[in-house]
C-alpha cells in the first residue's frame, strides 16, 4: 500500500497546477459548507433559545373532552372481532380551572424542570403622553423566572424593584418606546371598564418584536384583580431539563390531564421550517462548488489514465494487481480530498470566526448585533462526507477504467 | 537447452526437469470479425536456465504476441504455458500477476520507465511489489544492480534525466531486481544505436547467465540474433 501511495502521490506531483485547482475547489466547497452551515444553525438555535427563554418549552392550556367513536373491526375470513376505540372530535373549555392540582401531576414527570402560572388578558395602556392596547401576564415571578430567562432580558430598571413592589409591572422594550415609559413612570392599566395605576419597575427585551410590543408582566395576585378571575389560569408555561423531548412530553400530558399541550417545535413550527429550508438550500448552493471541484479531478484523473497507459503496462508486467493499480488513482483522489478536506476545514473555521464579529442589527423574532454562528463538529464532518463522496465518484471511474487496461494490448500498441 | 515446437513434451505435460518455461500448442487469435487474424498455430517452446533464445521472424509473425503470451500479459485461446510447474494458461488474473511479479522480468523496445522515480527506486518496484526483502536490502541490491549495469553513479537522478542507453540499462536492472529465472525481452535493442545495442545485449546476457536465468528475447537485428544460443526463426505464426 506504501508503494502504492507513493506512485501516486509522484503521478499526482506530475500533475500539480490542475490537481491544486481540483484541491482549491474541494477547500473553498467543504468551507463554505462549513460557514453556511454555522450561521444558519447559529441564528436557528439563537432563535430556538430565545423561545425557549420566552414561552418555554411546553404550554398546558386549555381542558378538552374527547369524543371517542368505536370502530368495528373484521377478521381475515370477514368476521367482526371487537372494535377500536378512534377520537373523532374535542370539545375546548378554555383555560386551566384548577392550576394547583395540574402543576403538582406535571411537577411528576422527571423531566420538569419547573412550572409557571401564567393568567392573561387584554387591557388598555395609558401613560402620560399615549395609549396603546396590550396584554398583561401575571405571573408569581419565582416560578417563572425557571421557566423563562426573563431575569436575563431586562433592559432597563430593576427586576428586585419588582419583586418588591405589589403594584410593579415589566413592560415591554417596543411597547415603552411607544409610551415614552422609563422605569419609575406610572402607567394606568384598564379593563373592563376599570383602571388601576401601576409603577413601571424595570423595562425587559426578548428581543421578539410581537412580544415586546403588547406584553406587560405583573404579579399573579394583581393580574387576578385587574382582569377579575379570582380563580384558574390562562395556562401553565413549563421549562424541562430536555426541552427536544417537548413533543413527547407534550402528548403524555394530553392524554394524563386531558389539557392542550403545546411543544415549542409545535408552536413555532413555521419558522423551524423557514430555517430549515435556509439551511438546505444554502448547503446545495454551496456543494456545487464540492461538485464543480469533482469534475476537474476527474478530468485530471482521466487525463492522468490516458497519459500513463504505458505506466500502468509496466506496473502490471512486473506484479503489480488490478487492485493495485485502482488503489493508486482512488488514492490520488484520496489524498487531494484529505488535503482538499484539512484546508476546508481552517477556511470554515476561520470564515466562522471571522463572520461572527460582523456588526448586523437584527430585531423581530429575536434580536442580536452581531452575526450568530453555531460551532458544530458535525458542520465540519458533513462537509468532509460530502467532499468525500464527490471524490470517490470522481476517482472511482478513471482508476475503474486504469485496472481494466490490457498491458499486452498497449505494449503492442506503443511498440509499432 | 531450447526445443522448438517438434520437441516432445514431457509425459506429465508439465516442464521437464532442467526447463524455466514450457508453452505447448498455443493458439491466438487477434481482432474482430473479418479482421481476424490467426497469429499464433500451435506454437510449442522449453528453454533450460541459463540459455539465450532468440526468436526472430517478419514483422507480423507472431513473435510478440508468443513472448507476451510467455510473459502471462496475454491469454492464449488455446494451448498450455508452464513456469515452476504450473500450467498458467488458464489461471486467473491474480495468479498471473504474482507469477510475473516473482519469476519473469521484461524488458522493452521502449524502457517504460516511471519518469517521476530516480533509477534507483525504479529498479525497486518490482522488489517493493514483492515485499521479500526490508528497505535497506532492496535499496542495497537495486544500487548493486545498477553497478553492475555502470550506472551506480547515477543511481539518484529522475529516470527523464538519463539518456536512451541508460533508460534501457535500468530497464534490465529492474528486469533482474526480484531474480526471476526467465527474462523476456522484445526488441531489447531496437530503439539504440549499435554501440549501446551491444553493449545492451552483452550486459543481459552475460548477468542472466551469472545467475542461470533463461533469456527468451525478440529480435530483428542478426548480429544479436547470431550470438544466441538458440535461434527460433518464425513464419505466419509458427516456427520454422
Amino acid at each position: 500500500m506504501r508503494t502504492n501511495l507513493e506512485i501516486a502521490l509522484r503521478f499526482l506531483l506530475a500533475r500539480r497546477r490542475s490537481m491544486t485547482m481540483s484541491l482549491a475547489g474541494i477547500a473553498f466547497g467543504v468551507g463554505f459548507i462549513i460557514l453556511t452551515q454555522a450561521i444558519t444553525t447559529g441564528f436557528q438555535e439563537f432563535f430556538i433559545r430565545t423561545i425557549l427563554g420566552t414561552d418555554g418549552a411546553l404550554r398546558v392550556e386549555d381542558k378538552f373532552q374527547a369524543t371517542v367513536v368505536n370502530m368495528g373491526a373484521i377478521d381475515a375470513a370477514g368476521r367482526a372481532a371487537g372494535g377500536v376505540a378512534v377520537e373523532s372530535s374535542r370539545k375546548y373549555q378554555e383555560g386551566v380551572a384548577e392550576p394547583r392540582r395540574l402543576i403538582d401531576a406535571i411537577k411528576r414527570f422527571p423531566d420538569t424542570a419547573g412550572v409557571s402560572e401564567v393568567l392573561r388578558g387584554n387591557a388598555g395602556i395609558q401613560s402620560a403622553t399615549r395609549e396603546e392596547s396590550g396584554q398583561v401576564y401575571g405571573i408569581e415571578l419565582e416560578n417563572h423566572m425557571a421557566v423563562s430567562d426573563l431575569g436575563r432580558q431586562i433592559v432597563a430598571g430593576n427586576m428586585d424593584d419588582f419583586r418588591k413592589t405589589p403594584s410593579g409591572v415589566l413592560v415591554g422594550s417596543a411597547l415603552a418606546n411607544r409610551l415614552r415609559l422609563r422605569p419609575g413612570d406610572s402607567v394606568l392599566l384598564s379593563h373592563g371598564g376599570r383602571s388601576t395605576r401601576y409603577r413601571v419597575s424595570a423595562i425587559y427585551e426578548t428581543g421578539i418584536r410581537d412580544i415586546d410590543k403588547v406584553r406587560v408582566f405583573m404579579h399573579l395576585g394583581e393580574a387576578r384583580v385587574l382582569l377579575r378571575k379570582p380563580h384558574g389560569a390562562s395556562y401553565l408555561q413549563i421549562g424541562l431539563k430536555n426541552p427536544g423531548r417537548a413533543p413527547e412530553i407534550a402528548r403524555q400530558i394530553e392524554l394524563m390531564a386531558s389539557h392542550r399541550a403545546a411543544s415549542w417545535q409545535e408552536r413555532e413550527k413555521v419558522w423551524l421550517d423557514v430555517f430549515r429550508f435556509f439551511r438546505i438550500l444554502a448547503a446545495i448552493t454551496v456543494f456545487t462548488i464540492v461538485v464543480v471541484a469533482g469534475l476537474g479531478m476527474f478530468n485530471t484523473l482521466a487525463m492522468i489514465v490516458m497519459e500513463k497507459t504505458r505506466e500502468i503496462a509496466i506496473l502490471r508486467s512486473m506484479g503489480y494487481t488490478r487492485l493495485d493499480i485502482a488503489f493508486v488513482f482512488m488514492l490520488q483522489g484520496g489524498l487531494v480530498f484529505a488535503a482538499g478536506a484539512a484546508l476546508g476545514w481552517v477556511l470554515g473555521a476561520l470564515g466562522t470566526w471571522g463572520v461572527s464579529s460582523v456588526p448586523v442589527s437584527v430585531r423581530g423574532i429575536f434580536s442580536t448585533d452581531h452575526i450568530v454562528v453555531a460551532w458544530d463538529f458535525a458542520h465540519y464532518a458533513g462537509a468532509a462526507l460530502a467532499a468525500a463522496a464527490v471524490v470517490l465518484v470522481a476517482s472511482w471511474m478513471p482508476a475503474r477504467r486504469a485496472a481494466l487496461l490490457e498491458p499486452a494490448a498497449i505494449i503492442r500498441g506503443a511498440s509499432q | 537447452m531450447s526445443m522448438p515446437a517438434d520437441t516432445p513434451a514431457p509425459e506429465n505435460g508439465g516442464p521437464a526437469k532442467r526447463e524455466a518455461i514450457r508453452c505447448a500448442r498455443l493458439t491466438r487469435h487477434l481482432g474482430e470479425g473479418d479482421a481476424r487474424v490467426h497469429v499464433l498455430r500451435e506454437v510449442s517452446l522449453a528453454v533450460a536456465p541459463g540459455t539465450v533464445s532468440a526468436i526472430v521472424g517478419p514483422s507480423g509473425c507472431g513473435k510478440s504476441t508468443l513472448l507476451y503470451l510467455l510473459g502471462l500479459l496475454d491469454r492464449p485461446d488455446g494451448g498450455e504455458i508452464w513456469i515452476a510447474n504450473e500450467n498458467l494458461a488458464r489461471a486467473g488474473d491474480e495468479k498471473r500477476t504474482r507469477v510475473r511479479n516473482e519469476h519473469i522480468g521484461f524488458v522493452f523496445q521502449f524502457h517504460f520507465l516511471l519518469p517521476e522515480f530516480s533509477a534507483l527506486e525504479n529498479v525497486m518496484l518490482p522488489m517493493r511489489k514483492l515485499g521479500r526483502a526490508t528497505p535497506a536490502q532492496m535499496t542495497a541490491r537495486a544500487a548493486h544492480l545498477l553497478d553492475a549495469v555502470g550506472l551506480g553513479e547515477k543511481a539518484r537522478r529522475p529516470a527523464a534525466r538519463l539518456s536512451g542507453g541508460e533508460q534501457q540499462r535500468v530497464a534490465i536492472a529492474r528486469a533482474l531486481a526480484n531474480q526471476p529465472s526467465i527474462i523476456l525481452a522484445d526488441e531489447p535493442t531496437g530503439n539504440l544505436d549499435v554501440k549501446n545495442s551491444g553493449m545492451v545485449f552483452d550486459l543481459l546476457t552475460r548477468l542472466a547467465r551469472e545467475n542461470g536465468q533463461a533469456i527468451i528475447l525478440v529480435t530483428h537485428n542478426p548480429d544479436i540474433a547470431a550470438r544466441c544460443d538458440f535461434l527460433h526463426p518464425m513464419r505466419d505464426g509458427v516456427f520454422v
